[in-house]
C-alpha cells in the first residue's frame, strides 16, 4: 500500500540527554526518521532537550523545539503546532514514555493526534510486564518464571517460591536501572526496594535466573500488511546476566545451527505479528546452550541501541524504514539503498563478522565499582569488521582507544592461577584479559567454560590469539607467520612488541610481501547483487574491491570514536557537519569512524566509509588506498588530534590549523611564549616530571593549585590540590593512567570561568558568542552551566576576551576552529586553556546564534575567507534569547562513583533551556536535566565550614521560598546563629534520626552538599551516593544550588514558552 | 596441504585442503546462508555441484546427524573462507572436518568466498575444480569446461519405495532427490507418507491408494527428465492434488509444455523474498535453483503465477486453471532457512481434505 493519505505533519520525540542506556543512538534513529519523513514532503516538528545533537539542526525538522522532554511541554507544543501524528519510537524509553503518558489521559484523542508506527495499545502489551506475560502465554512463546510486584514483601515471598538466584527488573527505566540479580533475601531485598522506586509505576518484576544461558538477541522488522523480516542476529558472547549494553557482542549469531537461529526467528517474528508491530523491534532471548529451551527475556516495540548496531553491521536503516513503515508503505515498496535493486523486503546476508565491544567510563571513576550485571554501565560503544571472528576482535579492542592493543593487560601479567581462577568469576569488564591471561597460564578452555559460561567457540578464539602471540614470541618472524598475525589483526607494534622487530621493519617487510589490507564492501546480500553503497571494512589476506576515483579532490574526515565522558556526541554532531559543507564545496569526503551509533557512521553522510579503528597503522591503510589531498582532523576530538603527526608523517596534508601550532597550544612552554607575546595573562604554573618537582612547584605558586597531566581530554585526571599530600596522592593517579606526558602545576584562581568558540581564516576571527559558567572555576567546563549571552560580565570583559581571542587566533595560526577558556578573576581576564579545534559547545552556540560554525570553519580551512561567506569579523551581535546549557549526570548507574564536580569532567549530556527571559531559560534548563521542583518542600544541606558565609543567603532564599532546612550539627548551629528557621539530622553514623533516615522517608526535594574537597572523610561520599541512588537531585557547587533558588523564586507560573530554532 | 580452486575462466585460488583429499570437478555455486552448512551440505538438489559459501566461518557447531537432508552429502566440493577451529554445540556428532574426510567431499579453505562469489555473480555459474595438485591450468582448463552435470536424478532418488508415519493421508512422495524435512513436514502434520523412485511410473501411483502427491526437489536441468515429465502429465490430467517444490516445480511446468530456463548465477540461500499473488504478502523463502519457468512460455489460459520473487521478478509459485496442481519454486520444507512458508504444507492437506471429501 502507498503513502497513507492523512499523515501530514508529524511530531517526532528525541531521546533528551547522553545518559548512560541512552545515547548518540537515537540522535542515529532520529535524524534518519526526520529526514525520511522529509523526503515524503511530511511536515516535522522534532522536540528534543539535547542540544548537541544532529536531529536538531534546522534543516532536518522543519519546527526544531530544544526544550524540556516533560509531558507538560509536550502538550503543549502539540496545542502550539497541531500535528496531525506522533511518532515516539524513535526516541528511546523516553519518547515512549511520554508518548504513552499523552495516550493514558486522552490528550493525543482529544487533540485528534494519531499515534503513527507503533501504537499506544501495542507499546503498552510490550512494557507493561503483566500484559507482556499474558500476551506471551497466549501465543505459547517461553518466558522465565516471573512475578510483577509492587512490595518487597511479595517479591520475598515469591523468591522463596521459585528459588534463588531471582533477577530484578523494574518496569518502565531505561537501561535496566535498579535491576538487578538477588542471590539471597538480603540482597533482593536492597535490589528490590531500590527498583520499585526507580520504577515509573513502582512495579518490578521478580524472575527466575537463567544465568549462563547464551543471550541472543533479534532486530526484525514488520509492516502494516504484516510483512515481517529479521534484519539481524546478535550473540552476546557474555551468556546472560549481564546486560546486553555491557555485553560484547556479535554479529551474526556464531554458535547456533539453522534449528536453533530458525527457532528463534520465527519466534521474534510470531512475538511481533501478535504484538502488531508497525516498524522495528528487538526482541531478546535466552537460550540453554544444552538443549532447545530458550525463553524470551524482552521486547523493545520501538528503535534501540541494538537496532543502531544492526543497522550498522548490515548496512539496512532501521530507523529509516520505521519511518517509511509508519507513513504507510509496505516493506517490499522500498528500495534497498544499498544496492538500488532489491527491497526492504529481504534477510541481509552478511559476509563478515561484527563485534561490538562496550565502552566503560571506569577509567574516569577509578574508585567505582567495575562489576556488570544487569544494570548498564558503558556510555558508548565501539564496532569492528572483519572476516574473521579473531580479526574482528582486535580491531574492536585497539577502537576503545585504550592504549590495549592486544588481550594483554600488565596488572595481570604476574598473577598466578589461583588469582585468575577466581577472577575469572569476577563479571567486568577485564573478563576478556582474564581469559587471554588464563590461557597463557594454562587454564584450559573447557575449565574457562564452566567458569564462566561463555561458549567454548569464543575461548578457542582468545587461545588461537594466545598461540598466535607466543608463536610471534618464540618463532622467527617468517612471512606465512606474518600473514597469519595480520589477518587476525594483530597490529604492526604488537607484532613488533612480541617478535622484537622494530616496526618499520615489518611494515616493509609487508610491503615486500603485498601483505597489506584489503578493502570490501558491506552490502547487505553478501555480494549477490552489485552494491552502490560505498561502506567498506578491511580485511588481511583478501582482494582489494574498490577502486578510489582517482580524479576528485578528496577529503579525509577522522571521526570521534566511542562516546564517552569528555568525547561525546558533540564531536560526531562537528564531523558530520565538517562532512557536509565539504561535499556542498565540492569535495568527494571519506569518514573513518568506528562507533556504531552515530550519525557520521551512516552510509549516506560521507561519500566514502570507512568503518575501521581510528589508529595510525589502521589509518595508513586507508590513506595508502585513497591518497586523500588533505585531511581534517579539528573535529574530531582528541582522537582525530591524536593522529595529527602520523597523517602528516604518511605525507598527508593536515587542512586547517598545522600540527605545530596545535602543539604550540598544548606544550606549556611554547604557550607561555606566544602569551607572553600576545600579552595575555594566565594563573601562574609549571611543568614537571617528578613528585618532588611538583612540590616545589607547587609552593612556588601557592596553594591551591591545579594539578593535571597534559594532552587529556575532559580534564582527565585533573585535581585541585590543597597541600604538598594532595599533590603526592594526585601525581601517583596521574601516573597509573598518562605515564608518557608531562604534569602541569597551575594557580587556582577561584574566578568567574567563560568560554569563546571562534573561527579564524587566517587572515579574521568570527566569534559567535561569549559563554558564561555559573560554577566558579574548578568545576570542569563541562560539568558546568554555561549560559548564553553571558548575563554578569561587563562590557569591557567581554571586550578583553574578544581582543586576546583575536590575538591568541592569529598568534597560533589557527585556520579553523579555536577554543578558549578564560578566569576573570577581579575584573582581570586569564586565560585558562586554548584548544585550536571544536569544542563540546560548538553544536549549542551554532544553534542558539543561527551561525552555522562548523560549516563556516570548514570553508574557511577550504580557503574561504569568512567575508566571502557573508559573515564579518568580530563578535557577533547579541541575540536576545538566552541559552542554558545544563550538564547531566549518570551517576546512579555507576556504582562507587564520586559525585561531587571537580576539575575532572563526569556529566554525560547535556541539555539546554532557550527563553528570552534568562531565567526561565534557567529554569527550563533545570526542569530538562529532569529534575521536577518544588514538590515535597524539604531540603537537606551538609555544607562545609569555609562555605558557610556564602551559603546563608541561598538558605534564606531557600527558606523564605517555603523549604524546610534539614542540616547536619555543624550547618545546623551556624544557620540557627544566623536566624535561620532548621531542623536537626543526625549525621550517617548515629542510630537514629539521620540523614538516611530522611531520605528514605521519599519527602526531600533535594540535597545541597558543599564538600570539603580530598578530604578522607567517607561520611559525604556516602550521604551524596545515597541521595544519587534515592533519586534526589543533589547539587555540590553553591553556585548550581543559587542558581536554582533564582529560577525558582522567578518561574512563571503557567506552562513555559516554547522557542523553535528553526526560526531564530 | 595445499589446494586449489581452479574455474573454468581460468581464475585460480590457492587455499588450505580439508576434508577428503580428492580432486573432483563440478559446477560451481554460491549460497549466503548464514548457518544450515549441513543441510546444504546433504541436500541432494546439489548433486553434481560444488558450493561456494559467502558467510566465512563455516563449521562452528560442527555437524549433527539429525540435521542431515538425506543419508550423505550430495555436494561435490564445499568451498569456505574459514573452517573453524572446533565445533561447538550440545548436539554435535562429529566436527565438519571428520565429517566430509568420512563421506569423501573434498573441500578447501583460507581463499577469499566474496571474490568466488563476485566472479560467479558477474559471470554466472561456472565450472570448476578442487585439487590439491599444482597443474598448469591451461592443462585442466578444457576437461574442466567438458564437464556437465547430467544424470543426477538417478543418482539421488531412492532404489525402491518406502513408508514414513501414519496418519489421515496418504500421500507419494515422488524423490527426485527429495530432502528428508518435506517428508518430515508432511508427517508432522498427519500424513502416511510413501515416497517412491522417481522412475515410478503415473499408474502405479494413480492407481495406488493415494490421497495425494508431492513432488519433490532434485538436482540438474529440467529438460532432461523427458520420460519423468510424459509421467508427471499422466499425473496431472489424473486429477489427482498435486504440490510440487522445485525441481517438481519445473517438471510441472514442462509437463504443461512451458519452457525453463537457466538463470545466470541461481538463487541458493536462505534470504529470499517471494510474493504471493493474492495476498501481496511477502514471505522470506529458502531457494537452491538454476533454473526458472520462463515467464513468456506460459499459456495463461492453463495456470498463474502464484508466487515472484521480490528481488528479481522471476517466477516462484504456479496454481494450475481447473487443476488441483500448485507447485513452488522455493523451500517451503526450510531446512536450512525461514519457516516462514511452511503454511504450505497445510494448504497441501487441504487440497487433500477437499479432494478426500467430494
Amino acid at each position: 500500500m502507498p503513502k497513507r493519505k492523512d499523515i501530514h505533519k508529524v511530531l517526532v520525540i528525541g531521546s533528551g540527554p547522553i545518559i548512560i542506556g541512552q545515547a548518540a543512538e537515537f540522535d542515529y534513529a532520529g535524524t534518519q526518521a526526520c529526514r525520511a519523513l522529509k523526503e515524503e514532503g511530511i511536515e516535522v516538528v522534532l522536540i528534543n532537550s539535547n542540544p548537541a545533537t544532529i536531529m536538531t539542526d534546522k534543516d532536518i525538522a522543519d519546527h526544531v523545539y530544544i526544550e524540556p522532554l516533560t509531558v507538560p511541554t509536550v502538550k503543549h507544543l502539540i496545542e502550539v503546532e497541531k500535528p496531525d501524528s506522533i511518532l515516539p519510537t524513535l526516541g528511546g524509553q523516553n519518547a515512549l514514555n511520554i508518548a504513552m503518558a499523552l495516550d493514558d489521559e486522552g490528550f493525543l484523542e482529544a487533540h485528534n493526534v494519531k499515534t503513527i508506527g507503533t501504537n499506544c495499545a501495542t507499546i503498552k502489551e510490550a512494557e507493561d510486564r503483566e500484559l507482556f506475560k499474558e500476551l506471551m502465554e497466549r501465543i505459547q512463546e517461553p518466558i522465565a518464571p516471573s512475578k510483577t510486584v509492587n512490595y518487597v514483601e511479595d517479591a520475598l515471598e515469591y523468591a522463596r517460591e521459585i528459588g534463588y538466584p531471582v533477577v530484578v527488573r523494574p518496569a518502565y527505566t531505561l537501561g535496566g536501572t535498579g535491576g538487578g540479580i538477588a542471590h539471597n533475601e538480603k540482597e533482593l531485598h536492597d535490589i528490590c526496594s531500590n527498583g520499585l522506586r526507580l520504577s515509573r509505576v513502582s512495579q518490578v518484576l521478580i524472575e527466575k535466573s537463567i544465568a549462563g544461558w547464551k543471550e541472543i538477541e533479534y532486530e526484525v522488522m514488520r509492516d502494516h500488511a504484516g510483512n515481517c523480516i529479521t534484519v539481524c542476529n546478535m550473540e552476546n558472547i557474555d551468556p546472560v546476566g549481564v546486560h546486553t549494553g555491557d555485553s560484547v557482542v556479535v554479529a551474526p549469531s556464531q554458535t547456533l545451527g539453522d534449528r536453533e537461529y530458525q527457532m528463534l526467528r520465527s519466534s521474534a517474528l510470531n512475538i511481533i505479528t501478535a504484538l502488531g508491530i508497525e516498524g522495528g523491534c528487538n526482541v531478546q532471548y535466552a537460550l540453554n546452550p544444552y538443549s532447545f529451551e530458550y525463553c524470551v527475556i524482552e521486547v523493545n516495540p520501538r528503535v534501540s541501541r541494538s537496532s543502531a548496531l544492526a543497522s550498522k553491521a548490515t548496512g539496512y536503516p532501521i530507523a529509516k524504514l520505521a519511518a517509511k513503515i509508519a507513513l504507510g508503505y509496505t516493506l517490499d515498496e522500498i528500495k534497498n539503498a544499498v544496492t538500488g535493486k532489491t527491497y526492504a523486503s529481504f534477510e541481509p546476508a552478511l559476509d563478515y563478522i561484527v563485534c561490538k565491544i562496550p565502552k566503560w567510563p571506569f577509567d574516569k571513576f577509578y574508585d567505582a565499582s567495575r562489576k556488570l550485571g544487569t544494570q548498564m554501565k558503558a556510555t558508548g560503544e565501539v564496532m569492528a569488521i572483519c572476516n574473521n571472528f579473531e580479526g574482528a576482535l582486535m580491531k574492536a579492542l585497539r577502537s576503545l582507544e585504550q592504549n590495549v592493543f592486544y588481550l594483554n593487560l600488565d596488572n595481570l601479567k604476574d598473577k598466578d592461577t589461583i588469582y585468575l581462577r577466581r577472577k575469572l568469576k569476577d563479571v567486568d569488564d577485564q573478563r576478556l584479559f582474564v581469559i587471554a591471561e588464563s590461557l597463557r597460564k594454562g587454564i584450559s578452555v573447557q575449565e574457562i567454560h564452566e567458569i564462566t559460561m561463555i561458549d567454548v567457540w569464543f575461548i578457542d578464539k582468545i587461545r588461537h590469539l594466545v598461540q598466535i602471540e607466543e608463536r610471534l614470541r618464540s618463532e622467527p618472524l617468517t612471512i606465512e607467520l606474518l600473514k597469519e598475525a595480520k589477518e587476525r589483526e594483530f597490529p604492526d607494534r604488537v607484532i613488533s612488541e612480541l617478535s622484537g622487530m622494530k616496526s618499520e621493519r615489518i611494515r616493509q617487510l609487508r610491503l615486500e610481501n603485498n601483505i597489506t589490507a584489503a578493502f570490501k564492501t558491506v552490502d547487505t546480500c553478501a555480494a549477490e547483487f552489485a552494491a552502490e553503497t560505498p561502506y567498506f571494512y578491511s580485511v588481511f589476506g583478501g582482494e582489494h574491491e574498490i577502486a578510489p576515483d582517482e580524479n576528485k579532490k578528496k577529503v579525509m574526515v577522522l571521526g570521534s570514536g566511542p562516546i564517552r565522558i569528555g568525547q561525546g556526541i558533540e564531536f560526531d554532531f562537528c564531523s558530520v557537519h565538517c562532512v557536509w559543507a565539504l561535499k556542498e564545496a565540492g569535495y568527494e569526503t571519506i569518514i573513518v569512524n568506528n562507533n556504531p551509533e552515530t550519525v557520521s557512521t551512516d552510509f549516506d553522510i560521507a561519500d566514502r566509509l570507512y568503518f575501521e579503528p581510528l589508529t595510525a597503522e589502521d589509518v595508513r591503510e586507508i590513506v595508502d588506498l585513497e591518497k586523500p589531498d588533505g585531511a581534517i582532523v579539528q573535529f574530531g576530538g582528541q582522537t582525530a588530534i591524536k593522529l595529527t603527526q602520523d597523517l602528516m608523517n604518511m605525507g598527508v596534508k593536515i587542512l586547517g590549523t598545522s600540527a605545530d601550532d596545535v602543539d604550540a597550544a598544548e606544550d606549556r612552554e611554547r604557550f607561555d611564549e606566544i602569551l607572553e607575546k600576545c600579552h595575555i595573562d594566565r594563573p601562574r604554573g609549571d611543568t614537571v616530571f617528578t613528585v618532588d618537582e611538583a612540590i616545589a612547584a607547587a609552593n612556588k605558586i601557592g596553594y591551591p593549585v591545579l594539578v593535571r597531566p597534559s594532552y587529556v581530554l575532559g580534564g582527565a585526571g585533573m585535581e585541585i590540590a590543597l597541600n604538598d599530600g594532595d599533590v603526592k596522592k594526585f601525581i601517583g593517579h596521574i601516573n597509573e593512567q598518562f605515564q608518557e606526558h608531562p604534569i602541569l602545576i597551575d594557580k587556582y584562581l577561584s574566578g568567574k570561568e567563560c568560554e569563546v568558540d571562534a573561527i579564524c581564516d587566517g587572515t579574521g576571527v568570527l566569534i559567535p558568542g561569549i559563554m558564561e559558567h555559573v560554577e566558579r572555576a574548578g568545576v570542569h567546563s563541562g560539568d558546568s552551566i554555561s549560559v548564553y549571552p553571558p548575563q554578569k560580565l561587563k562590557k569591557e570583559v567581554q571586550h578583553t576576551i574578544c581582543e586576546y581571542t583575536e590575538r591568541l587566533a592569529k598568534a597560533l595560526h589557527v585556520v579553523g576552529l579555536i577554543n578558549i577558556q578564560f578566569i576573570v578573576y577581579e575584573d582581570e581576564v586569564y586565560v585558562i586553556e586554548v584548544n585550536p579545534r571544536s569544542s563540546r559547545t560548538i553544536p549549542y552556540i551554532s544553534k542558539v546564534t543561527g551561525i552555522p560554525i562548523v560549516k563556516v570553519a570548514t570553508k574557511a580551512i577550504m580557503g574561504h575567507s569568512i567575508p566571502e561567506q557573508g559573515y564579518s569579523y568580530g563578535l557577533v551581535p547579541e541575540k536576545d534569547t538566552v541559552a542554558v546549557k545544563m550538564p547531566v549526570f549518570s551517576f546512579e548507574k555507576i556504582t562507587g562513583a564520586e559525585i561531587s564536580l571537580g576539575p575532572e569532567m563526569k556529566s554525560t549530556g547535556e541539555v539546554l533551556g532557550i527563553s528570552k527571559d534568562p531565567d526561565e531559560a534557567m529554569y527550563k534548563a533545570f526542569i530538562g536535566t529532569g529534575i521536577d521542583l518544588p514538590k515535597k518542600k524539604n531540603i537537606i544541606c551538609t555544607v562545609k565550614d569555609s562555605s558557610k558565609e556564602e551559603f546563608l543567603p541561598i538558605a534564606k532564599q531557600y527558606y523564605m521560598f517555603g523549604y524546610d532546612l534539614y542540616a547536619t550539627k555543624g550547618t545546623y548551629e551556624f544557620l540557627k546563629a544566623h536566624d535561620v528557621p532548621c531542623h536537626f539530622v543526625n549525621r550517617i553514623t548515629e542510630k537514629t534520626n539521620t540523614i538516611f533516615d530522611l531520605m528514605l522517608t521519599d519527602t526531600v526535594d533535594l540535597v545541597i552538599d558543599i564538600p570539603t574537597r580530598n578530604s578522607n572523610l567517607k561520611d559525604g561520599f556516602v550521604i551524596r551516593r545515597f541521595a544519587v541512588e534515592a533519586g534526589i537531585p543533589i547539587y555540590t557547587s553553591l553556585d548550581t544550588a543559587q542558581a536554582l533558588i533564582n529560577s525558582l523564586e522567578k518561574k512563571h507560573n503557567g506552562s513555559t514558552s516554547l522557542v523553535d530554532i528553526a526560526k531564530l | 596441504m595445499k589446494a586449489y580452486l581452479i574455474l573454468e575462466d581460468g581464475h585460480v585460488f590457492e587455499g588450505v585442503s580439508f576434508g577428503a583429499e580428492k580432486e573432483v570437478i563440478s559446477e560451481f555455486v554460491f549460497n549466503t546462508s548464514m548457518t544450515g552448512y549441513t543441510e546444504i551440505l546433504t541436500d541432494p538438489s546439489y548433486a553434481g555441484q560444488s558450493v561456494v559459501m559467502t558467510y566465512p566461518l563455516i563449521g562452528n557447531y560442527g555437524v549433527s546427524y539429525k540435521d542431515q537432508e538425506a543419508a550423505h552429502p550430495f555436494v561435490e566440493g564445499f568451498v569456505v573462507h574459514e573452517l573453524s577451529r572446533l565445533g561447538s554445540n550440545f548436539r554435535m556428532n562429529m566436527n565438519l572436518n571428520d565429517y566430509m574426510i568420512e563421506n569423501n567431499i573434498p573441500g578447501i579453505q583460507g581463499v577469499d568466498t566474496r571474490a568466488i562469489t563476485k566472479i560467479i555473480r558477474q559471470h554466472g555459474c561456472m565450472n570448476g575444480m578442487i585439487t590439491t595438485q599444482k597443474y598448469n591450468v591451461d592443462e585442466v582448463l578444457d576437461k574442466i569446461k567438458a564437464f556437465k552435470v547430467e544424470g543426477v536424478v538417478q543418482r539421488c532418488t531412492c532404489d525402491a519405495p518406502y513408508k514414513l508415519g501414519r496418519g489421515d493421508f496418504h500421500v507419494a512422495l515422488y524423490d527426485f532427490g527429495a530432502k528428508r524435512n518435506i517428508a518430515k513436514e508432511l508427517v508432522k502434520r498427519g500424513c502416511e507418507v510413501t515416497v517412491v523412485p522417481a522412475s515410478t511410473p503415473a499408474s502405479e501411483i494413480i492407481n495406488g491408494n493415494y490421497d495425494g502427491i508431492m513432488l519433490s526437489n532434485g538436482p540438474g536441468d529440467p529438460a532432461e527428465n523427458v520420460e519423468i515429465v510424459k509421467e508427471i502429465k499422466e499425473l496431472a490430467a489424473s486429477g489427482m492434488p498435486i504440490f510440487a517444490i522445485c525441481l517438481g516445480h519445473q517438471l510441472m511446468a514442462l509437463a504443461h509444455d512451458f519452457k525453463t530456463e537457466k538463470l545466470k548465477f541461481g538463487h541458493h540461500g536462505a534470504n529470499h523474498p517471494v510474493r504471493d499473488a493474492h495476498t501481496g504478502r511477502v514471505y522470506i523463502s529458502t531457494q537452491n535453483h538454476n533454473y526458472v519457468i520462463k515467464e513468456d512460455s506460459i499459456d495463461p489460459e492453463v495456470a498463474k503465477v502464484w508466487f515472484t520473487n521480490v528481488n528479481d521478478g522471476t517466477i516462484e509459485g504456479m496454481e494450475y486453471i481447473n487443476e488441483n496442481i500448485r507447485t513452488v519454486q522455493f523451500h517451503p520444507e526450510a531446512s536450512a532457512g525461514p519457516h516462514d512458508t511452511a503454511y504450505l504444507f497445510d494448504e497441501f492437506i487441504k487440497m487433500m481434505g477437499g479432494h478426500k471429501n467430494a
